[in-house]
């Protein structure tokens, strides 16, 4: 058992370390093709060839970024099939579609038209190269939605019937799982995340060379375009937020409630401002969850369901299968307890197909089938020992959010200065302490982008696939000691990797500073 | 200049040709991926990163009976 775990733990770890590297280089290349593409236009629709120059330096960055980041997402690939197999082979074709859309689709894109955004200046039309810059930045969107696609499924799987003859979940409906409503705010809530990035890398950068006072007039223009940009991006971040919120709420109201810390629910429910988790709190005891708390009235309420008399349920509520109707009146929900008895009807259904399987006894399997079917939904909640198991860690979920709300907030407020700045007070833009908070927003954003990812994912746990599939079922048969291995090779790689972008993106700003890049001189 | 010289292909190939020749910090990008990619597939995936499923059975048959048989050993009821 303590190899299984350590297993499991492994694994996890290297899954995660995987993709929050793979998450550095992706919102920059999101965020940064579009600022592109908007200076490349403006650039087109002038003729003024200081908008060719700006567009030429941020789009070098874009390439650095994009040269360092390519195929880091690759890896999470290999994970599968070594460290997660039962789960790889239990999504079926429900992850081998959107993942060879984005293949075949999505990276030809990007990679046949970033060859002309590159190489493409004086040899073909700007029209022409204006349009392949703005397909290279639809390709990286593109990538980015055949991929959230994938994760929206394992947060609300949909649009598949279980075989199990094959083990696989057989995908039934193409459109309910490529236009799943939560894959669907997921990709506007993540990629218009990468515009906030973007334009943050942009302000940032354009503030270093504020504080060395050089290009002046190329950095105030570009902070202005970025500022555009982020501020738009922030904003709809924070909608499609509040839409990621309802949808949480009604198809993984425990992550909601683990977000909220919230053991014990209530109409009416208030949103925690500010507060720490009491270290002490268990889940059944009537300590309070939040120290310190300053909190919105009604606020989850209207947060989760739109509503601000509504009912959220706390962990306590879903697990005891309690919730509260619209006339305040107690009804019952599917308990915890229910749903372990429920999927362990079904994990002895799949035995029984195993055995009539294995005995060629036919009607044994279609009945065996159909008892299966009955209780898939619940098919995972079988594995666990216990309802406490199926509670995420509140405190990384709680904090998690916390951050990456705050810092959106805090956001919101750098854009709108930027803003006015830009416009009614350019000349503050070079004072020090400004264009400090320019360029140390660079790692906030990054911390913010990444608690955003966080808290999804540490929301779903012990989750592989909602309800279906736990971590320990879905791991493979492998040793600790491998996973270990290939962890800490990793580290090494992609610390090479970060420092090599960080190295040749300084390099090339540092170059940059010494001229002139608005005239080339 | 005759015809064939002028043809799409022979201009795209002049771009790919003359954009990687004149390359500067872009020699510097793709030595970076390509030994990215020697590292990730001639050594992580060849040596460390196994499917394991397509390693230890031969059939789609024996994988689900694999994967059957891990799965279903969850607890008894």
């Amino acid at each position: 058992m303590d190899e299984l775990l350590s297993t499991v733990d492994w694994s996890r770890a290297q899954f995660a370390l995987t993709a929050i590297v793979h998450w550095l280089f992706v919102p920059l290349s999101i965020g940064l093709s579009l600022i592109v593409g908007i200076m490349e236009t403006i650039y087109l629709k002038t003729g003024n060839e200081r908008w060719k120059r700006m567009t030429k330096f941020w789009m070098l960055l874009f390439g650095i970024n994009f040269a360092c980041g390519v195929a880091t997402g690759i890896i999470l690939e290999f994970e599968f099939g070594t460290n997660w197999s039962n789960y790889s082979w239990f999504v079926g074709d429900i992850f081998g579609a959107p993942l060879a859309i984005e293949g075949i689709l999505a990276f030809f894109l990007e990679s046949t038209f970033i060859a002309v955004m590159f190489f493409g200046w004086n040899r073909v039309s700007r029209g022409f190269h204006l349009t392949a810059t703005w397909l290279t930045a639809a390709g990286v969107c593109l990538s980015a939605y055949w991929i959230l696609v994938a994760n929206a499924w394992m947060q609300y799987p949909v649009g598949m019937e279980f075989d199990p003859a094959q083990m696989r979940n057989i995908m039934k409906s193409f459109t309910e799982v490529a236009l799943s409503p939560v894959a669907v705010n997921k990709f506007f809530h993540t990629v218009l995340s990468g515009w906030v990035l973007g334009a943050v890398f942009v302000v940032g950068v354009s503030s270093w060379f504020l504080l060395k006072k050089s290009n002046v007039a190329f950095a105030k223009d570009s902070m202005k375009i970025a500022s555009w940009v982020g501020l738009a991006g922030i904003v709809l971040t924070i909608w499609t937020g509040d839409g990621s919120a309802v949808q949480v709420a009604k198809v993984q109201p425990m992550k909601l409630a683990a977000m909220e810390g919230l053991y014990d629910g209530s109409r009416g429910q208030s949103l925690v401002a500010f507060g720490l988790l009491n270290p002490d709190k268990q889940r059944t005891d009537s300590k309070p969850a939040i120290l310190g708390e300053i909190s919105i009235p009604k606020g989850l309420s209207i947060l989760a369901n739109h509503d601000a008399d509504s009912f959220v349920p706390g962990i306590n509520d879903l697990i005891n299968g309690i919730a509260i109707d619209e006339k305040g009146d107690t009804v019952n929900t599917v308990s915890y307890a229910e749903r372990i008895a429920r999927g362990r009807k079904a994990q002895q259904a799949l035995r029984e197909y195993d055995l009539a399987m294995q005995t060629g006894d036919k009607t044994g399997m279609a009945a065996a089938a159909e008892a299966i079917k009955a209780d898939f939904k619940y098919f995972g909640y079988g594995y666990l020992e216990s309802p406490d198991e199926a509670v995420p860690p509140v405190a990384l979920t709680f904090y998690a959010f916390r951050i990456m709300v705050m810092g959106g907030g805090y956001l919101l407020a750098f854009f709108v200065m930027m803003l006015l700045l830009s416009y009614r007070k350019p000349g503050t833009l070079e004072n020090r302490w400004v264009a400090f908070l320019g360029l140390l927003t660079i790692p906030v954003v990054w911390i913010v982008s990444e608690a955003g990812w966080v808290t999804a994912e540490m929301g779903r746990q012990p989750w592989t696939i909602e309800g279906l599939l736990p971590t320990r079922a879905a791991v493979s048969d492998i040793s600790a000691g491998s996973v270990q291995l290939t962890f800490w090779m990793f580290v090494v790689v992609f610390v090479g990797l970060l420092v090599a972008e960080v190295g040749i993106m300084t390099r090339e700003i540092a170059k940059a500073s010494k001229k002139d890049i608005l005239t080339g001189e | 200049m005759k015809n064939g010289e002028n043809s799409f292909f022979n201009r795209a190939l002049s771009m790919y040709v003359d954009g990687f020749r004149s390359m500067t910090v872009g020699r510097k990008l793709w030595a970076l991926i390509l030994i990215k990619l020697a590292i990730m597939f001639l050594v992580f995936r060849l040596f460390f990163f196994p499917d394991i499923l397509h390693e230890n059975y031969d059939t789609d048959a024996q994988r689900a009976q694999a994967v059957r048989s891990a799965l279903a050993s969850g607890n008894e009821i």
